[in-house]
């Protein structure tokens, strides 16, 4: 219990993950909180890749971690832009108002 | 280790209340601070693991560019939010549900994990010993090596997504008067210079 290995790690990654699957459910209207949620699951993702890198003594795990941080980033950024200008046009961020692409 | 084991259970465990809060928080202005708390105390995981430069990586990243986009972006729109979480008990036995089978099947999965002995020996980028070499700098001996070009596609990534950003979001308004200045100096012959007689007047 107190000497800490891969396996807390990896329990707490699972559990952050679980809880960004469980937020998009949970807000399925709301595209900010869903947009939250990836972060969150992408979180969790990194703190596998590092703890893997501790405990394999590896360091490609922290490499990745970072260009995983790099791409959260940019889709953060793309993926509010896009938001900001669905606003400006419709006036809503509801999520089933988004069906004008429907044929 | 009684530190390390005590700090690691505090970080843990104020990070997924937090990340609980986030998604089930009435108003999206406390989410993203919640977000911001999970972040940091995620960064105190990593500062356990030994990876200080992800760490304050993550800080700066997520905490001094993400979250404030959030919170702008948050703040900046006029949504009624009381509206958006409509159903929100409708989805909490389905999500409930699937949430629970994954959890249960990562941890199972994580803790019944075992490593062959050879595996710490085939290690691409050995960890280099602390007293050597610090993290930062075995990151970026091997950034600026053996990842430069994923390196530079990773800052391209970035580019692109600020140009786009830029250009989804900029728009030309035709309610606000703006000063054009180079439309007033190329406005033509509107202004000259008149030899006036003198004592008539023009």
């Amino acid at each position: 219990m107190l000497v800490i290995g891969l396996g807390h790690y990896l329990t707490v990654a699972a559990i952050l993950f679980t809880l960004g699957i469980f937020g998009i459910f949970l807000n399925r209207k709301n595209v900010i909180i869903i947009l939250m949620s990836v972060e969150l699951m992408l979180l969790a993702v990194n703190i596998n890749l590092v703890a893997f890198s501790a405990y394999l003594g590896d360091l490609i795990g922290q490499i990745f971690a970072m260009f995983v941080l790099t791409v959260a980033a940019a889709e953060a950024a793309v993926g509010l832009a896009i938001l900001v200008i669905y606003f400006r046009n419709r006036g809503s961020i509801a999520v089933e108002d988004i069906d004008v692409l429907k044929g | 280790m009684i530190i390390q084991a005590v700090l690691f259970y505090l970080f843990a465990a104020i990070a997924i209340a937090s990340s609980a809060m986030v998604i089930s928080a009435r108003n999206p202005v406390h989410s993203v601070l919640f977000l911001i708390l999970t972040f940091f105390n995620a960064a105190g995981l990593f500062l356990l693991l030994g990876a200080e430069f992800l760490a304050f990586t993550l800080i700066f990243v997520y905490v001094g560019a993400v979250a404030a986009l959030f919170l702008f972006v948050v703040m900046m729109l006029d949504i009624n939010f009381a509206e958006l979480r409509q159903g929100f008990l409708n989805y909490l036995p389905i999500g409930g549900t699937i949430g629970l089978i994954l959890v249960i099947e990562l941890v199972a999965l994580g803790l019944g994990w075992v490593f062959s002995p050879g595996a710490s020996s085939v290690a691409a980028a050995p960890l280099p010993p602390p007293d050597a070499m610090t993290n930062t700098a075995a990151l970026g001996a091997l950034f600026y090596t053996r990842y430069i070009y994923l390196f530079e596609i990773s800052g391209l990534i970035l580019l692109v997504a600020m140009i786009g950003a830029i250009v989804l979001t900029l728009r030309r308004r035709k309610d606000v008067r703006k000063q054009n200045i180079g439309a007033q100096v190329a406005r033509g012959r509107t202004v000259e210079l008149r030899n006036v007689p003198s004592r008539g007047g023009v």
